[in-house]
């Protein structure tokens, strides 16, 4: 194989990958813009999702298991938001993140135990099927992760920029105060970012846990835990930046992975690392990530 | 309160604070229906926490009402959240006009219109209204807020306040940073909403500007510390002594000659002159 070729299957798996990340990170951001806490329970939003999938499928078929998935991961985080989060009446937003900690240790655990060394297959219909056009090799799974990601994400924005909720969104991530001026229902607000958080979240799990992917375990929470630097690298308050870091991860990871033996230099597992390098690199020059906005206002 | 008043705002001896704070005291307000009500005071003097309390955001700040009622359309909303405010017809534009710098002043006419209650066809005529108003924000409908001059986010943030279709509007400090003649423009929007239109829009105005304020308004109250000291019709406060001493400067030319003759002879003034 060309080294051409090696390179194009690379970076269309990254890309692939990336937009897979692009998904969870994008939930991340939601969340935080619509109420500007960190949610570090998104992971177990994730798990949660997938393992709804993975134990109808089944029954009822991929489609309509990845349906409920989607709803059960929804569900689940309007729940987190409702129970837990709304109950909450100071103003340290630090402190509803550590909350989220709990939330996450608190799912994963129950989670985990329910899979305990498990390997779950969603039951996805593309299989190892891979789909070669000029000497590069690149697996369905991996093409329909990509068209998958791109429509929801596509969809995500356009909603976002034209409808009501989408206006009420924006408005709450700017100034919660204000917008209650304006009538919005932060309430309401914070509920569908939470619930809209853990559907995409869904959706990532199964495209997580697709060929070349064994299946659903425990591992796959860590995983998920790649769409943190996604999300920090590209400025946590910005949607853009979700999308633009879910792939710089994504392609950094597969070309890290894929150069391995050259990089050995570097030492072994440096696909798992490069995303946090890559995070502190951005970082260290652009604190605020690569589009996390300062204010942009006349004082 | 079964008179007519009853309709309009009623701030009946509320008490606020924030935590410890005790930012108003037994303060008593009426805004009639259609009237222009200000209400004039320093800095600190607690008219942005009269305007929360209306709105319902004490929350935000850490603080509440701690006695008292606030009754709108002769129905108590001090018990309601804020959005449930909006709905009753209470729309605030907030101190320091606080638009939407990210979003675009289309966007923030629409995002205004998120608690208006009635149809499509209304909102259009809203937003109609409020580009008549303010031809200015309608050309720069896709620009971002944050861009905006000072003088055309109050307008977007008035404007933005429109888009509800209020019958009370809160205004606090629309003059605030301003220029004059800007300052003037916005008062001139100020009566015409009052005035015109189909329906009438109640207004409590909030000034340290009290010379703009009291030519707006029909009634007016003087806050101090937190408590109301001095009300009555605004060409009766214009003209008492108490308020153009401390509101309204030294205004006419007899006053200000005698002020000029005070300070030559005043020998405390001399103390500060530096030569002693
Ligand atoms: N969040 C808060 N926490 C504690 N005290 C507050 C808070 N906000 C206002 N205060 C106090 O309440 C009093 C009234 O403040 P308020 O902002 O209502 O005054 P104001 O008349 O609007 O003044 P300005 O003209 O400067 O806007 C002040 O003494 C202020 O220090
Ligand atoms: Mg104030």
């Amino acid at each position: 194989m060309s080294d051409v070729s090696t390179f194009l299957e690379l970076l269309l798996n990254g890309v692939s990958m990336g937009s897979v990340y692009a998904l969870i990170a994008l939930g991340f951001v939601v969340i935080f813009r619509a109420t500007e806490v960190v949610n570090f329970a998104h992971a177990s939003l994730l798990l949660a999702g997938g393992y709804v999938t993975a134990s109808l499928h089944d029954d009822i078929g991929f489609w309509p298991a990845l349906g409920v998935g989607i709803a059960a991961a929804a569900v689940v985080g309007a729940a987190v938001e409702f129970l837990v989060m709304r109950r909450y009446r100071g103003h340290d937003h630090s402190v509803l993140a550590i909350v989220t900690i709990g939330v996450d240790i608190l799912l994963t655990t129950e989670l985990t135990r329910r899979l305990g060394t498990d390997v779950l297959t969603l039951g996805d219909p593309w299989g190892d099927a891979v789909l070669t056009v000029g000497g590069v090799s690149i697996a369905h799974t991996r093409i329909a992760a990509f068209v998958a990601a791109a429509l929801l994400i596509t969809a995500f924005l356009l909603t976002f920029r034209y409808t009501s909720w989408g206006v009420a969104m924006r408005a709450a991530a700017e100034s919660s105060e204000t917008a209650a001026l304006m009538g919005v229902r932060l309430g309401r607000v914070s509920l569908g970012a939470w619930a809209v958080a853990g559907g995409l979240a869904a959706v990532a799990a199964l495209f997580l846990t697709v060929f070349p992917t064994p299946g659903l375990e425990r591992a796959t929470s860590l995983a998920a835990l790649k769409a943190f630097p996604a999300a920090i690298l590209g400025g946590l308050d910005s949607t853009t930046g979700a999308l633009v870091g879910g792939l710089i991860v994504g392609v950094t990871e597969s070309l890290a992975t894929g150069y391995q033996s050259e990089l050995a230099f570097m030492g072994r597992g440096l696909g798992d690392l490069a995303p946090y390098l890559v995070m502190t690199l951005i970082l260290l020059l652009r604190p605020s990530g690569l589009f996390g906005t300062k204010e942009l206002a006349r004082v | 309160m079964a008179d007519a008043q009853g309709e309009g705002l009623a701030v009946d001896d509320v008490s606020v604070g924030y935590g410890p704070v005790r930012a108003l005291r037994s303060v008593t307000l009426e805004v009639p229906p259609g009237a222009v009500v200000a209400v004039l005071g320093g800095n600190g003097a607690g008219k942005s926490t009269l305007l929360r309390a209306i709105s319902r955001t004490l929350g935000f700040h850490g603080g509440a009402v701690t006695s008292g009622e606030v009754r709108f359309g002769g129905r108590r909303i001090s018990g309601l959240a804020a959005d449930r405010v909006v709905a009753t017809g209470i729309c605030q534009v907030p101190e320091g006009r606080r638009v939407f710098a990210r979003m675009t002043v289309a966007d923030n006419l629409r995002a205004g219109a998120l608690g208006a209650t009635g149809s499509r066809a209304d909102k259009a005529a809203a937003l109609r209204r409020v580009h008549e108003l303010f031809p200015v924000l309608a050309d720069r409908a896709h620009q971002r807020a944050g861009l905006l001059s000072g003088g055309e986010q109050q307008m977007l943030a008035v404007g933005r306040a429109l888009m509800a279709a209020p019958r009370l509007l809160l205004l606090d400090e629309p003059s605030l940073g301003l220029a004059p003649l800007m300052a003037a423009r916005i008062a001139d929007t100020v009566r015409e909403i009052n005035a015109r239109g189909d329906r009438q829009v109640s207004v409590l105005l909030v000034e340290q500007n009290a010379a703009l304020a009291l030519r707006l308004a029909s009634h007016a109250y003087v806050l101090e510390v937190g408590e109301i000291t001095l009300h009555g019709p605004a060409d009766e406060l214009a003209g008492s002594d108490e308020v153009r001493r401390r509101y309204l400067g030294v205004v006419d030319e007899t006053a200000a000659a005698d002020a000029t003759a005070v300070a030559a002879h005043a020998p405390v003034l001399r103390k500060w002159g530096g030569d002693a």
